[in-house]
Protein backbone atom coordinates (compact mmCIF):
# COMPACT_ATOMS: atom_id res chain seq x y z
CA UNK A 1 0.00 0.00 0.00
CA UNK A 2 2.23 2.48 0.67
CA UNK A 3 5.29 1.69 -1.81
CA UNK A 4 2.12 2.26 -4.04
CA UNK A 5 1.39 5.70 -2.82
CA UNK A 6 5.15 6.54 -2.97
CA UNK A 7 5.37 5.33 -6.40
CA UNK A 8 2.73 7.82 -7.29
CA UNK A 9 3.40 10.38 -5.41
CA UNK A 10 6.92 10.20 -7.00
CA UNK A 11 5.73 9.46 -10.82
CA UNK A 12 1.94 11.90 -10.40
CA UNK A 13 4.00 15.27 -10.91
CA UNK A 14 5.72 14.55 -13.85
CA UNK A 15 3.02 13.93 -16.38
CA UNK A 16 -0.25 13.93 -14.79
CA UNK A 17 0.42 16.66 -12.52
CA UNK A 18 3.41 18.66 -13.89
CA UNK A 19 3.91 21.73 -11.47
CA UNK A 20 4.72 23.52 -14.74
CA UNK A 21 2.56 22.32 -17.16
CA UNK A 22 -0.66 21.70 -15.05
CA UNK A 23 -0.76 24.16 -11.70
CA UNK A 24 1.43 26.74 -14.32
CA UNK A 25 3.99 27.26 -11.02
CA UNK A 26 7.80 28.54 -11.26
CA UNK A 27 7.26 29.38 -15.26
CA UNK A 28 9.60 33.26 -13.91
CA UNK A 29 12.70 30.86 -14.15
CA UNK A 30 11.72 28.72 -16.88
CA UNK A 31 12.20 31.97 -18.82
CA UNK A 32 15.52 33.05 -17.30
CA UNK A 33 18.10 30.55 -17.44
CA UNK A 34 17.24 28.28 -20.33
CA UNK A 35 19.52 29.73 -22.62
CA UNK A 36 22.00 26.95 -22.18
CA UNK A 37 21.41 23.50 -21.55
CA UNK A 38 24.52 23.60 -18.87
CA UNK A 39 22.42 26.29 -16.95
CA UNK A 40 19.19 24.61 -17.06
CA UNK A 41 20.74 21.17 -15.64
CA UNK A 42 22.43 23.26 -12.81
CA UNK A 43 19.11 24.95 -12.12
CA UNK A 44 17.35 21.91 -12.10
CA UNK A 45 20.08 20.17 -9.34
CA UNK A 46 19.83 23.17 -7.62
CA UNK A 47 15.46 22.92 -7.35
CA UNK A 48 15.58 19.12 -6.84
CA UNK A 49 17.91 19.98 -3.64
CA UNK A 50 16.04 22.60 -1.91
CA UNK A 51 12.67 20.79 -2.80
CA UNK A 52 13.70 17.81 -1.58
CA UNK A 53 15.49 18.63 1.58
CA UNK A 54 12.47 21.75 1.99
CA UNK A 55 9.71 19.66 1.98
CA UNK A 56 11.79 17.03 4.26
CA UNK A 57 12.34 19.61 7.07
CA UNK A 58 9.36 21.10 7.05
CA UNK A 59 7.60 17.79 7.18
CA UNK A 60 9.46 16.51 10.23
CA UNK A 61 8.54 19.96 12.06
CA UNK A 62 5.08 20.18 11.23
CA UNK A 63 2.99 19.32 14.26
CA UNK A 64 5.32 22.20 16.16
CA UNK A 65 4.84 24.74 13.95
CA UNK A 66 1.69 27.49 15.06
CA UNK A 67 0.07 28.17 11.72
CA UNK A 68 -0.03 31.66 11.82
CA UNK A 69 3.41 31.78 11.81
CA UNK A 70 3.93 28.70 9.31
CA UNK A 71 4.50 30.32 6.17
CA UNK A 72 7.32 32.73 7.50
CA UNK A 73 8.58 29.67 9.00
CA UNK A 74 8.65 27.37 5.75
CA UNK A 75 10.21 30.33 4.20
CA UNK A 76 13.19 30.44 6.62
CA UNK A 77 13.99 27.22 5.68
CA UNK A 78 14.01 27.06 2.12
CA UNK A 79 16.21 30.78 1.91
CA UNK A 80 18.55 28.59 4.20
CA UNK A 81 18.38 25.91 1.51
CA UNK A 82 19.00 28.66 -1.32
CA UNK A 83 21.84 30.15 0.23
CA UNK A 84 23.43 26.62 0.74
CA UNK A 85 23.32 26.20 -2.83
CA UNK A 86 24.59 29.82 -3.89
CA UNK A 87 27.40 29.58 -1.22
CA UNK A 88 28.53 26.16 -3.17
CA UNK A 89 28.02 26.70 -6.73
CA UNK A 90 30.23 30.02 -5.72
CA UNK A 91 32.60 27.67 -4.05
CA UNK A 92 32.89 25.20 -6.67
CA UNK A 93 31.58 26.23 -10.11
CA UNK A 94 31.92 30.16 -9.90
CA UNK A 95 31.62 30.67 -13.37
CA UNK A 96 28.45 28.63 -13.69
CA UNK A 97 27.24 31.13 -10.62
CA UNK A 98 28.22 34.31 -12.48
CA UNK A 99 25.92 32.53 -15.27
CA UNK A 100 23.16 31.87 -12.85
CA UNK A 101 23.39 35.26 -10.81
CA UNK A 102 20.21 35.72 -9.35
CA UNK A 103 18.41 33.26 -10.04
CA UNK A 104 19.57 30.73 -8.06
CA UNK A 105 18.95 33.34 -4.76
CA UNK A 106 15.34 33.65 -6.85
CA UNK A 107 14.84 29.86 -6.12
CA UNK A 108 13.22 31.24 -3.23
CA UNK A 109 10.08 32.49 -5.15
CA UNK A 110 9.26 29.68 -6.85
CA UNK A 111 6.03 29.13 -6.25
CA UNK A 112 6.42 25.42 -6.71
CA UNK A 113 8.90 25.10 -3.51
CA UNK A 114 6.47 26.98 -1.17
CA UNK A 115 3.71 25.12 -2.75
CA UNK A 116 4.37 21.60 -2.37
CA UNK A 117 5.48 22.63 1.31
CA UNK A 118 2.11 24.50 2.38
CA UNK A 119 0.33 21.87 0.09
CA UNK A 120 2.32 18.50 1.06
CA UNK A 121 4.55 18.96 3.62
CA UNK A 122 2.78 20.08 6.29
CA UNK A 123 0.28 17.42 6.27
CA UNK A 124 2.57 14.43 5.34
CA UNK A 125 5.52 12.79 6.96
CA UNK A 126 8.66 13.58 5.85
CA UNK A 127 10.12 10.81 3.82
CA UNK A 128 6.91 10.91 1.83
CA UNK A 129 7.20 14.66 1.31
CA UNK A 130 10.80 14.13 0.43
CA UNK A 131 9.56 11.72 -2.44
CA UNK A 132 7.14 14.62 -3.35
CA UNK A 133 9.09 17.20 -3.45
CA UNK A 134 11.46 14.95 -5.76
CA UNK A 135 8.65 14.17 -7.85
CA UNK A 136 7.46 17.69 -8.06
CA UNK A 137 11.21 18.58 -8.67
CA UNK A 138 11.71 15.88 -11.48
CA UNK A 139 8.79 17.20 -13.46
CA UNK A 140 9.82 20.65 -13.08
CA UNK A 141 13.54 19.39 -14.65
CA UNK A 142 11.42 17.40 -17.74
CA UNK A 143 9.58 21.07 -18.98
CA UNK A 144 13.24 22.51 -18.41
CA UNK A 145 14.90 20.18 -19.95
CA UNK A 146 12.16 20.47 -22.65
CA UNK A 147 12.50 24.25 -22.91
CA UNK A 148 16.73 24.72 -22.94
CA UNK A 149 16.95 21.68 -25.69
CA UNK A 150 15.05 23.41 -27.80
CA UNK A 151 16.28 26.98 -26.53
CA UNK A 152 20.01 26.05 -26.76
CA UNK A 153 19.86 24.17 -30.02
CA UNK A 154 17.81 26.56 -32.44
CA UNK A 155 19.14 29.72 -30.55
CA UNK A 156 22.83 28.72 -30.51
CA UNK A 157 22.89 25.73 -32.92
CA UNK A 158 24.65 23.63 -29.69
CA UNK A 159 23.99 21.49 -26.93
CA UNK A 160 25.99 21.57 -24.04
CA UNK A 161 28.14 23.97 -25.99
CA UNK A 162 29.56 21.75 -28.66
CA UNK A 163 28.50 22.70 -31.81
CA UNK A 164 25.50 20.56 -33.61
CA UNK A 165 24.19 23.01 -36.00
CA UNK A 166 27.34 25.15 -37.37
CA UNK A 167 25.98 28.54 -37.25
CA UNK A 168 26.35 31.11 -40.34
CA UNK A 169 28.59 33.61 -38.20
CA UNK A 170 31.31 30.51 -37.94
CA UNK A 171 31.09 29.88 -41.52
CA UNK A 172 28.40 27.23 -40.83
CA UNK A 173 24.83 26.93 -42.82
CA UNK A 174 22.67 27.02 -39.89
CA UNK A 175 21.16 30.83 -39.35
CA UNK A 176 20.53 31.06 -35.30
CA UNK A 177 16.93 31.81 -34.68
CA UNK A 178 17.27 34.64 -32.33
CA UNK A 179 14.10 34.52 -30.83
CA UNK A 180 14.96 31.69 -29.07
CA UNK A 181 17.69 33.32 -26.64
CA UNK A 182 14.95 36.02 -25.71
CA UNK A 183 12.84 35.09 -22.81
CA UNK A 184 9.55 35.05 -24.44
CA UNK A 185 10.37 32.09 -26.89
CA UNK A 186 10.43 29.85 -23.56
CA UNK A 187 6.74 30.90 -23.37
CA UNK A 188 6.06 29.55 -26.62
CA UNK A 189 8.07 26.40 -26.09
CA UNK A 190 5.86 25.98 -22.76
CA UNK A 191 3.24 26.42 -24.58
CA UNK A 192 3.70 23.74 -27.01
CA UNK A 193 4.69 21.01 -24.45
CA UNK A 194 1.30 21.89 -22.01
CA UNK A 195 -0.60 21.87 -26.07
CA UNK A 196 1.27 18.41 -26.40
CA UNK A 197 1.12 17.05 -22.89
CA UNK A 198 -2.72 17.80 -23.19
CA UNK A 199 -3.60 16.03 -26.57
CA UNK A 200 -1.65 13.15 -25.03
CA UNK A 201 -4.05 13.11 -21.65
CA UNK A 202 -7.08 15.00 -22.53
CA UNK A 203 -8.02 14.52 -18.92
CA UNK A 204 -5.81 17.55 -18.27
CA UNK A 205 -8.41 19.61 -20.69
CA UNK A 206 -9.81 22.36 -18.18
CA UNK A 207 -12.97 23.10 -18.86
CA UNK A 208 -14.30 26.22 -20.46
CA UNK A 209 -15.13 29.08 -17.48
CA UNK A 210 -17.95 29.83 -19.48
CA UNK A 211 -19.58 28.93 -22.77
CA UNK A 212 -20.75 31.57 -25.61
CA UNK A 213 -24.41 31.77 -25.40
CA UNK A 214 -26.23 30.94 -28.96
CA UNK A 215 -27.34 34.23 -30.74
CA UNK A 216 -30.59 35.44 -30.24
CA UNK A 217 -32.59 37.80 -32.49
CA UNK A 218 -31.68 41.46 -32.10
CA UNK A 219 -34.12 43.23 -29.93
CA UNK A 220 -34.33 46.49 -31.42
CA UNK A 221 -37.77 47.13 -31.39
CA UNK A 222 -37.33 47.35 -27.35
CA UNK A 223 -34.42 49.24 -27.27
CA UNK A 224 -36.07 52.33 -29.20
CA UNK B 1 0.30 19.31 23.31
CA UNK B 2 -2.23 20.63 19.93
CA UNK B 3 -3.61 23.74 22.27
CA UNK B 4 -0.56 24.44 23.23
CA UNK B 5 0.91 24.82 19.69
CA UNK B 6 -0.94 27.99 19.05
CA UNK B 7 0.15 29.92 22.39
CA UNK B 8 2.76 32.73 22.35
CA UNK B 9 5.24 30.41 23.99
CA UNK B 10 5.02 28.37 21.48
CA UNK B 11 5.59 30.52 18.34
CA UNK B 12 8.53 32.12 20.22
CA UNK B 13 10.14 29.30 20.65
CA UNK B 14 9.85 27.48 17.38
CA UNK B 15 11.10 31.10 15.96
CA UNK B 16 14.28 31.01 17.53
CA UNK B 17 14.88 27.12 17.01
CA UNK B 18 14.02 27.13 13.30
CA UNK B 19 16.32 30.84 13.04
CA UNK B 20 19.38 29.27 14.93
CA UNK B 21 19.24 26.15 13.14
CA UNK B 22 18.96 28.08 9.78
CA UNK B 23 21.77 30.54 11.47
CA UNK B 24 24.01 27.42 12.10
CA UNK B 25 23.77 26.26 8.87
CA UNK B 26 24.22 29.36 6.50
CA UNK B 27 26.94 30.58 8.46
CA UNK B 28 28.71 27.14 8.69
CA UNK B 29 28.52 27.27 4.88
CA UNK B 30 29.61 30.51 4.02
CA UNK B 31 32.74 30.43 6.71
CA UNK B 32 33.85 26.89 5.86
CA UNK B 33 33.55 27.99 2.19
CA UNK B 34 34.71 31.90 2.11
CA UNK B 35 38.36 30.67 0.69
CA UNK B 36 37.51 28.76 -2.10
CA UNK B 37 35.21 31.72 -2.96
CA UNK B 38 37.87 34.52 -2.72
CA UNK B 39 40.45 32.33 -4.92
CA UNK B 40 37.35 31.97 -7.54
CA UNK B 41 36.83 35.82 -7.58
CA UNK B 42 40.74 36.47 -7.70
CA UNK B 43 41.15 34.33 -10.50
CA UNK B 44 38.32 35.71 -12.39
CA UNK B 45 39.60 39.39 -11.98
CA UNK B 46 42.86 37.86 -13.70
CA UNK B 47 40.79 36.23 -16.53
CA UNK B 48 39.39 39.68 -17.20
CA UNK B 49 43.10 41.48 -16.63
CA UNK B 50 44.36 39.37 -19.15
CA UNK B 51 40.81 39.52 -21.01
CA UNK B 52 41.13 43.34 -21.27
CA UNK B 53 44.90 42.79 -22.57
CA UNK B 54 43.97 40.49 -25.43
CA UNK B 55 45.36 37.18 -23.77
CA UNK B 56 42.82 35.24 -22.84
CA UNK B 57 41.95 32.24 -24.49
CA UNK B 58 39.21 29.64 -23.05
CA UNK B 59 41.11 26.91 -21.00
CA UNK B 60 44.19 28.47 -20.54
CA UNK B 61 46.23 27.90 -17.34
CA UNK B 62 45.09 31.54 -15.77
CA UNK B 63 48.07 31.37 -13.14
CA UNK B 64 50.95 30.63 -16.00
CA UNK B 65 49.50 32.96 -17.91
CA UNK B 66 49.43 36.03 -14.89
CA UNK B 67 53.09 35.12 -14.65
CA UNK B 68 54.00 37.91 -17.70
CA UNK B 69 52.12 40.29 -15.95
CA UNK B 70 53.74 42.58 -13.60
CA UNK B 71 51.89 44.40 -10.96
CA UNK B 72 52.71 47.47 -9.52
CA UNK B 73 51.47 50.51 -7.85
CA UNK B 74 50.68 54.65 -9.13
CA UNK B 75 50.57 57.66 -7.11
CA UNK B 76 47.78 58.96 -9.32
CA UNK B 77 48.85 62.86 -8.23
CA UNK B 78 52.34 62.65 -9.80
CA UNK B 79 52.12 59.51 -11.57
CA UNK B 80 54.70 58.38 -9.94
CA UNK B 81 55.35 54.54 -9.22
CA UNK B 82 55.36 54.01 -5.22
CA UNK B 83 55.82 50.74 -2.96
CA UNK B 84 52.67 49.54 -1.29
CA UNK B 85 52.61 45.66 0.13
CA UNK B 86 51.29 42.71 -2.04
CA UNK B 87 48.14 42.54 -0.16
CA UNK B 88 47.29 46.24 -1.01
CA UNK B 89 44.06 46.20 -1.63
CA UNK B 90 42.75 49.86 -3.92
CA UNK B 91 38.83 49.30 -2.31
CA UNK B 92 39.63 49.44 0.88
CA UNK B 93 42.03 51.82 0.34
CA UNK B 94 39.50 54.20 -0.95
CA UNK B 95 37.34 54.38 2.49
CA UNK B 96 40.16 54.91 4.75
CA UNK B 97 40.82 58.82 4.95
CA UNK B 98 44.20 58.43 4.90
CA UNK B 99 44.81 56.67 1.89
CA UNK B 100 42.36 58.26 -0.21
CA UNK B 101 40.37 61.48 -0.98
CA UNK B 102 37.09 62.56 -1.36
CA UNK B 103 36.17 64.03 -4.83
CA UNK B 104 34.88 67.44 -5.32
CA UNK B 105 34.29 67.14 -9.10
CA UNK B 106 32.90 63.02 -9.24
CA UNK B 107 31.29 62.43 -12.59
CA UNK B 108 32.06 58.72 -11.97
CA UNK B 109 29.93 58.56 -8.74
CA UNK B 110 32.54 57.53 -7.14
CA UNK B 111 32.75 59.79 -4.00
CA UNK B 112 36.49 58.92 -2.73
CA UNK B 113 39.27 58.00 -4.58
CA UNK B 114 42.17 55.98 -3.23
CA UNK B 115 45.62 57.44 -3.68
CA UNK B 116 47.57 55.18 -5.06
CA UNK B 117 46.10 52.90 -7.64
CA UNK B 118 47.30 49.60 -9.10
CA UNK B 119 48.45 49.29 -12.66
CA UNK B 120 49.46 46.02 -14.74
CA UNK B 121 51.98 45.71 -17.18
CA UNK B 122 52.41 43.31 -19.80
CA UNK B 123 56.19 42.78 -21.25
CA UNK B 124 56.93 41.03 -24.12
CA UNK B 125 59.69 38.42 -24.24
CA UNK B 126 62.67 41.42 -24.28
CA UNK B 127 60.79 42.81 -21.25
CA UNK B 128 59.44 45.86 -23.55
CA UNK B 129 56.27 47.18 -22.25
CA UNK B 130 53.88 45.84 -24.15
CA UNK B 131 50.52 46.83 -22.51
CA UNK B 132 49.44 49.06 -19.79
CA UNK B 133 46.34 48.01 -17.91
CA UNK B 134 44.70 50.45 -15.61
CA UNK B 135 41.71 49.20 -13.28
CA UNK B 136 38.24 51.73 -13.22
CA UNK B 137 34.79 51.99 -11.85
CA UNK B 138 32.69 54.36 -12.26
CA UNK B 139 28.47 54.46 -11.29
CA UNK B 140 26.09 53.21 -14.09
CA UNK B 141 22.71 53.22 -14.07
CA UNK B 142 22.29 50.58 -10.79
CA UNK B 143 25.20 49.77 -9.44
CA UNK B 144 28.92 50.62 -9.60
CA UNK B 145 31.15 48.92 -12.74
CA UNK B 146 34.37 47.78 -12.05
CA UNK B 147 36.71 46.88 -15.13
CA UNK B 148 39.51 47.84 -16.76
CA UNK B 149 40.74 49.03 -19.48
CA UNK B 150 44.29 48.17 -21.33
CA UNK B 151 46.28 50.31 -23.72
CA UNK B 152 49.19 49.84 -26.22
CA UNK B 153 52.36 50.88 -25.30
CA UNK B 154 51.79 54.06 -26.57
CA UNK B 155 49.83 55.10 -23.62
CA UNK B 156 46.86 56.29 -25.84
CA UNK B 157 45.51 53.49 -28.38
CA UNK B 158 43.37 50.98 -26.66
CA UNK B 159 43.71 47.64 -26.73
CA UNK B 160 40.50 46.39 -24.64
CA UNK B 161 38.28 46.76 -22.39
CA UNK B 162 36.71 44.38 -19.55
CA UNK B 163 33.85 44.74 -16.52
CA UNK B 164 34.41 42.13 -14.00
CA UNK B 165 32.07 43.61 -11.71
CA UNK B 166 28.74 45.22 -12.37
CA UNK B 167 25.30 44.82 -11.72
CA UNK B 168 23.01 46.25 -14.87
CA UNK B 169 20.22 45.50 -16.26
CA UNK B 170 21.30 42.09 -18.45
CA UNK B 171 20.54 42.30 -21.90
CA UNK B 172 20.74 45.97 -21.66
CA UNK B 173 23.48 47.94 -19.69
CA UNK B 174 24.42 44.19 -19.05
CA UNK B 175 25.73 44.44 -22.81
CA UNK B 176 29.11 45.78 -21.63
CA UNK B 177 30.42 42.85 -21.32
CA UNK B 178 29.43 41.71 -24.83
CA UNK B 179 32.38 41.23 -26.97
CA UNK B 180 31.17 42.05 -29.56
CA UNK B 181 30.22 45.79 -27.93
CA UNK B 182 33.86 45.58 -26.48
CA UNK B 183 35.45 44.85 -29.86
CA UNK B 184 34.65 48.66 -30.92
CA UNK B 185 37.14 49.95 -28.47
CA UNK B 186 40.10 48.61 -29.33
CA UNK B 187 42.91 50.83 -31.75
CA UNK B 188 40.57 53.85 -30.87
CA UNK B 189 42.81 56.68 -28.75
CA UNK B 190 42.30 58.79 -25.74
CA UNK B 191 44.05 61.86 -26.44
CA UNK B 192 43.93 63.76 -29.43
CA UNK B 193 47.27 65.27 -31.62
CA UNK B 194 47.16 68.14 -29.23
CA UNK B 195 46.83 65.73 -26.11
CA UNK B 196 43.47 66.62 -25.29
CA UNK B 197 41.01 63.91 -23.58
CA UNK B 198 38.80 63.08 -26.61
CA UNK B 199 37.35 59.64 -25.95
CA UNK B 200 33.97 59.57 -25.95
CA UNK B 201 31.22 56.90 -26.04
CA UNK B 202 28.08 58.14 -28.09
CA UNK B 203 24.35 57.61 -28.76
CA UNK B 204 24.22 55.60 -31.68
CA UNK B 205 26.74 54.28 -34.05
CA UNK B 206 29.60 55.94 -35.01
CA UNK B 207 28.71 57.36 -38.46
CA UNK B 208 31.48 57.01 -41.14
CA UNK B 209 32.61 60.14 -41.64
CA UNK B 210 32.63 61.69 -38.55
CA UNK B 211 35.54 63.29 -38.35
CA UNK B 212 36.54 62.23 -34.86
CA UNK B 213 36.46 58.64 -35.40
CA UNK B 214 39.12 57.35 -33.75
CA UNK B 215 37.97 58.66 -30.67
CA UNK B 216 34.49 57.89 -30.74
CA UNK B 217 32.70 54.36 -29.15
CA UNK B 218 29.41 53.15 -30.67
CA UNK B 219 26.60 53.51 -27.52
CA UNK B 220 24.35 50.48 -26.82
CA UNK B 221 20.51 51.34 -27.28
CA UNK B 222 18.37 50.61 -24.13
CA UNK B 223 21.35 50.97 -22.37
CA UNK B 224 21.74 54.88 -22.65
CA UNK B 225 22.40 55.88 -18.78
CA UNK B 226 24.45 52.48 -18.26
CA UNK B 227 26.75 54.35 -21.39
CA UNK B 228 26.15 57.43 -20.19
CA UNK B 229 28.18 56.05 -16.98
CA UNK B 230 30.63 53.98 -19.12
CA UNK B 231 31.17 57.12 -20.52
CA UNK B 232 32.18 59.27 -17.79
CA UNK B 233 34.34 56.47 -16.06
CA UNK B 234 36.44 56.23 -18.59
CA UNK B 235 36.72 60.14 -18.98
CA UNK B 236 36.71 60.23 -15.42
CA UNK B 237 40.34 57.64 -15.05
CA UNK B 238 41.95 59.07 -18.37
CA UNK B 239 41.38 62.35 -16.86
CA UNK B 240 43.65 64.95 -14.58
CA UNK B 241 42.04 63.20 -11.39
CA UNK B 242 42.77 60.09 -12.63
CA UNK B 243 45.56 57.86 -14.49
CA UNK B 244 46.50 61.51 -16.76
CA UNK B 245 49.45 62.63 -15.29
CA UNK B 246 50.80 58.29 -15.02
CA UNK B 247 50.37 58.21 -18.83
CA UNK B 248 51.61 61.43 -19.52
CA UNK B 249 54.95 60.43 -18.42
CA UNK B 250 55.04 57.21 -20.13
CA UNK B 251 54.41 59.17 -22.82
CA UNK B 252 57.18 61.55 -22.31
CA UNK B 253 59.40 58.29 -21.80
CA UNK B 254 58.09 56.63 -25.39
CA UNK B 255 59.36 60.21 -26.89
CA UNK B 256 62.78 60.68 -25.07
CA UNK B 257 63.13 56.95 -26.47
CA UNK B 258 62.17 57.46 -30.15
CA UNK B 259 64.80 60.15 -29.72
CA UNK B 260 67.47 57.25 -29.91
CA UNK B 261 67.60 56.07 -26.13
CA UNK B 262 67.02 52.37 -25.83
CA UNK B 263 67.98 52.37 -22.05
CA UNK B 264 64.58 53.23 -20.33
CA UNK B 265 62.56 50.23 -20.03
CA UNK B 266 64.85 48.47 -18.19
CA UNK B 267 66.07 51.50 -15.66
CA UNK B 268 65.23 50.75 -11.63
CA UNK B 269 62.17 53.17 -11.43
CA UNK B 270 60.54 52.02 -15.20
CA UNK B 271 60.22 48.51 -14.95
Amino acid sequence: MTTAKAKSVLFEPIFNNNPIALQILGICSALAITTTLENTITMCLAVIFVLTCANFSIALIRNLVPSNIRIIVQMTIITSLVILVDQVLQAYHYALSRELSVFVGLIITNCIILGRAEAFAMSNPPVMSAIDGFGNALGYTVVLLFVGFCRELFGSGTLFGIPVMLPTTEGGWYYTNGLMLLPPSAFFLIGVFIWALRAWKPDQVEQDQFEIAPHTPARTSQAF
Amino acid sequence: MAADKESVANVVRVSVMVCLVCAIIVATASVSLRPLQQENRMEYRQVNILRAAGLYQPGMDVRTAFERIERRFVELESGEYVDRPEDYDQRRAARDPQESRALSEDPAGIRRQAKVAEVFLLHDDDGRLERVILPMHGYGLWSTMYGFLALESDANTIAGIGFYEHGETPGLGGEIDNPRWQRNWEGKRLFDDSSDLAIRVIKGAVPDDASEKEHMIDGISGATLTINGVNAMVRFWAGEAGFRPYLDRMRERNRADAGGNPVAHTDAGWR
